[in-house]
């Protein structure tokens, strides 16, 4: 049925409701990506065949991702009247268990994580509220709002959290100019990297001359080390759909177009479900409302390129041709797809548009710093404590993401550094640990927001390495069109892996420094403008960890292999002979509970023995 | 070229109505169901869509997710993103390639193992992380990317 009045969207609100507080128990497993890949799909298949084994009247469901990665696989349980009740790292037989618990009419609380308050009742059992725990205390989920909460393949569920009131607000309330001055009042800049305000963004396409418009969601989410997007979309896709369907409105465009990556099948699937869904309710196709507005959503698949992020790249990719970008201005907005006005968002900013629109740009407003307002999604990973999605008003600290809701560095260690902006990004350094990052901030820094990656180091990470890294990235992903992100790649990559292999030269480091200048200044779009960054940064705030690789041969954080030697502390080791059974080049020999005996010209440092070894007697230095 | 389990070249261009830019759509679904992209058949997409062959050929080589040689029955796609590379994915992709006897783009000769190299799977919270197919691994060590080996025969 399609929806044409306010009457038949409370109906399907209703619906979605019955969905997720059913009169009977409900249990739902996080089956995203990352849930599946610790598994996700062995826990769901264990609750199922209990639940068919003692008969239970219990209704399974599948959500996205709650955010908190690390403890997954996640499975809630919700029990009418009672709180949603989360469970962390649930394999099989926890499921199980869980099950049988909930058969013998009991919630097994003391292995609950926490609970998330359904209409403010607390529970009768001891466990903390989910803004108790440190992970979720300071986070504020406006993106995220819905992302695990509900059943990404249930349209009424999504309806259920409000969802496609704003695009009724929108289209039936609303004039277009009206949308454009609520986006514009909000503040809100561009998640996918640059911060360009939306709104101005959008009226630039609007304005421009021309009757047919494009509207596209940018979901080649390339950034290494960032996943937001992906949660996004196969935890909420209608958020995105909904947001793509306003902005349409509002610009003028009748189709729409999102540019997935080819790394994201389920995202994928996903999204052809909800299009279909929404296209069955009314909320897409011919007559949105019963109004003169119509919207056809497309998908186009990437082809693994991580240029095709940049916009013009991107356009070209949906033209079907090789991803090269194209020299600014004309932009987009004047001159996009086939040649016609187009307007470029990306997910997490797609995401937030129904809220905006909903609750109003001056409540958007009011969260948020001066320049950077409203809420940012962080992916906080790497060597941290508590990895995960993250989302928190800008001018949050850097401290308080690592230490407070990351729960501090792995294993002890000393904190190094936080990458941020994926290849076109650096590293920042503890001295602003403190600093509030928004858009601004992290310019200073000399990094950039990008579009949200976090990737914690410490100080068993090479930042030599970590810039060889990413230049080997670029080099690949250069599209080659222009010469000086070609070739100033090429060779800042040549003289960093003479670093990390302990032949530096001479005067390497200043060559390096003009090389970054030039590729920084001479490049033709944003992948080569921006890809001296990581170098630049690791200089500026880790020059001593370059002295010591080309002064004294030397790799502080013993990771750059051909500065490293592998050594046994025969005092320390207990001879169990795990070492030597693994070792591929027979490096290690030695007899029976007593400390064995490591041969260095056999060992080629794969670090197969050190992963093994329970009393930490290899050492690397 | 084609085997009749296959759509063929001409069936999944008419399924894209002969659309110019359907060229990389096209591409994919000839991936998807031979696991690589024959010369034949990239012939046949050029002859079918009307343009130059070294068009169908460019766009077969700027994207990575095109192999122009036949892969393996398992391709293993080792994630290097940076989560997974500042937590040892350098290692874990030396010991797979070390177990299957091969560098990382390589096919192993009887056809069972490709290997690749991936930019980010989007799964950085529980780096390092391997996809075969459409199952992804995560937290892995070396030692369990062996086993994990072992199960894709």
């Amino acid at each position: 049925m399609r929806i044409t009045t306010i009457d038949q969207l409370d109906a399907l609100a209703q619906q979605g409701k019955a969905s997720m507080f059913p009169p009977r128990t409900r249990i739902a497993v996080g089956t995203a990506s990352c849930g599946v890949a610790t598994g996700a799909a062995e826990a769901l298949a264990a609750v199922r065949d209990e639940i068919d084994r003692l008969g239970l009247p219990i209704d399974l469901r599948e959500t996205g991702c709650v955010g908190f990665c690390q403890m997954e696989p996640m499975l809630e349980v919700l029990q009418p009247g009672g709180p949603r009740v989360l469970f962390h790292q649930v394999d099989a037989r926890k499921a199980r268990e869980i099950v049988r618990a909930l058969c013998a009419d009991r919630i097994p609380a003391e292995r609950a994580l926490c609970w998330i308050p359904v209409d403010g009742k607390a529970p009768s059992f001891v466990l903390p509220r989910y803004d108790h725990i440190p992970f979720y205390a300071k986070q504020e989920k406006i993106v995220l709002r819905n992302c695990g909460l509900i059943d990404p393949d249930s349209l009424a569920e999504y309806v259920a959290r409000d969802g496609y009131r704003a695009l009724w607000r929108a289209v039936v309330e609303m004039t277009p100019d009206e949308i454009m001055a609520e986006i514009e009042r909000s503040g809100l800049r561009g998640r996918g990297g640059a911060g360009f305000p939306t709104g101005r963004k959008w009226r630039l396409c609007r304005d421009a001359p021309g009757a047919e418009k494009f509207v596209i969601c940018n979901a080649d989410e390339g950034d290494p080390g960032a996943y937001m997007d992906r949660a996004v979309l196969e935890g909420d896709p209608h958020a995105v759909l909904e947001g793509m369907a306003i902005g349409a409105w509002a610009i003028g465009a009748s189709e729409a177009y999102i540019y997935v990556r080819d790394e994201y099948p389920l995202a994928i699937r996903k999204l052809e479900r909800a299009i279909a869904d929404a296209r069955d309710a009314g909320f897409l196709g011919r007559r949105i409302f019963g109004r003169p507005f119509h919207l056809n959503i497309h998908i186009a698949r990437g082809g693994g390129a991580f240029v095709c992020g940049e916009e013009t790249s991107l356009l070209q990719s949906i033209e079907g041709k090789a991803g090269e970008p194209n020299q600014r201005p004309p932009f987009p907005a004047q001159k996009g797809l086939w040649g016609k006005p187009t307007n470029v968002n990306n997910v997490e900013t797609w995401g937030a548009i129904p809220e905006i629109v909903r609750r109003g740009g001056d409540w958007f407003a009011g969260i948020g710093t001066p320049g950077s307002k409203g809420t940012k999604v962080f992916s906080l990973v790497g060597k941290v404590q508590n990895t995960g999605l993250v989302e928190v008003p800008m001018g949050t600290t850097l401290r308080d993401i690592v230490f407070d809701i990351g729960g501090g560095i792995l294993g002890g260690n000393k904190f190094k550094a936080v990458q941020t902006g994926g290849p076109s990004g650096g590293c920042i350094p503890a001295s602003f640990l403190d600093s509030p990052i928004d858009f601004d901030e992290l310019a200073r820094t000399g990094s950039i927001m990008g579009s949200g990656g976090m990737i914690v180091m410490d100080d068993a990470t090479c930042m030599v390495d970590v810039a060889r890294y990413f230049l080997d990235f670029l080099k690949e992903e250069s599209c080659g069109k222009c010469v000086p992100c070609r070739e100033g790649i090429e060779r800042m990559l040549e003289i960093l892996t003479r670093i990390c292999d302990g032949q530096a030269l001479d005067g390497d480091l200043d060559l390096l420094e003009q090389l970054a200048t030039m590729t920084k200044d001479f490049s033709l779009c944003a992948l080569g403008g921006t890809a001296p960054n990581p170098v630049l940064t690791t200089i500026r705030y880790f020059r001593d960890e370059y002295e010591a690789h080309i002064r004294d041969r030397r790799c502080p954080a013993a990771v750059c292999r051909a500065l490293i030697r592998y050594s046994i502390r025969y005092d320390e080791c207990d001879g169990c002979g795990v070492c030597l059974k693994t070792c591929p080049t027979g490096a290690i020999v030695g007899e029976n509970k007593r400390p064995h005996c490591f041969f260095e010209d056999k060992c080629i440092k794969c670090g197969a023995c050190i992963e093994l070894c329970k009393v930490g007697a290899i050492k690397v230095a | 070229m084609a085997e009749s389990s296959f759509p063929s070249v001409p069936a999944i261009l008419e399924r894209h109505d002969h659309q110019e830019h359907a060229l990389i759509a096209v591409l994919q679904e000839i991936q998807r169901t031979r696991n690589w992209l024959p010369p034949d058949d990239l012939e046949a997409v050029a002859s079918g869509l009307r343009v130059p062959p070294s068009r169908v050929f460019g766009i077969a080589t700027f994207y990575k997710a095109f192999s122009l040689v036949p892969r393996g029955r398992h391709v293993f796609q080792v994630c290097v993103g940076t989560a997974c590379h500042v937590r040892g994915a350098q290692h874990i992709l030396d010991r797979i390639a070390r177990e299957m006897r091969i560098d990382p783009g390589g096919t192993t000769p009887d056809a069972r193992f490709t290997l690749e190299r991936v930019r980010c799977l989007g799964c950085c919270s529980i780096a390092p992380v391997l996809r075969v197919g459409e199952a992804t691994h995560g937290r892995l060590t070396q030692h369990r990317a062996a086993q994990i080996l072992k199960r894709y025969p």
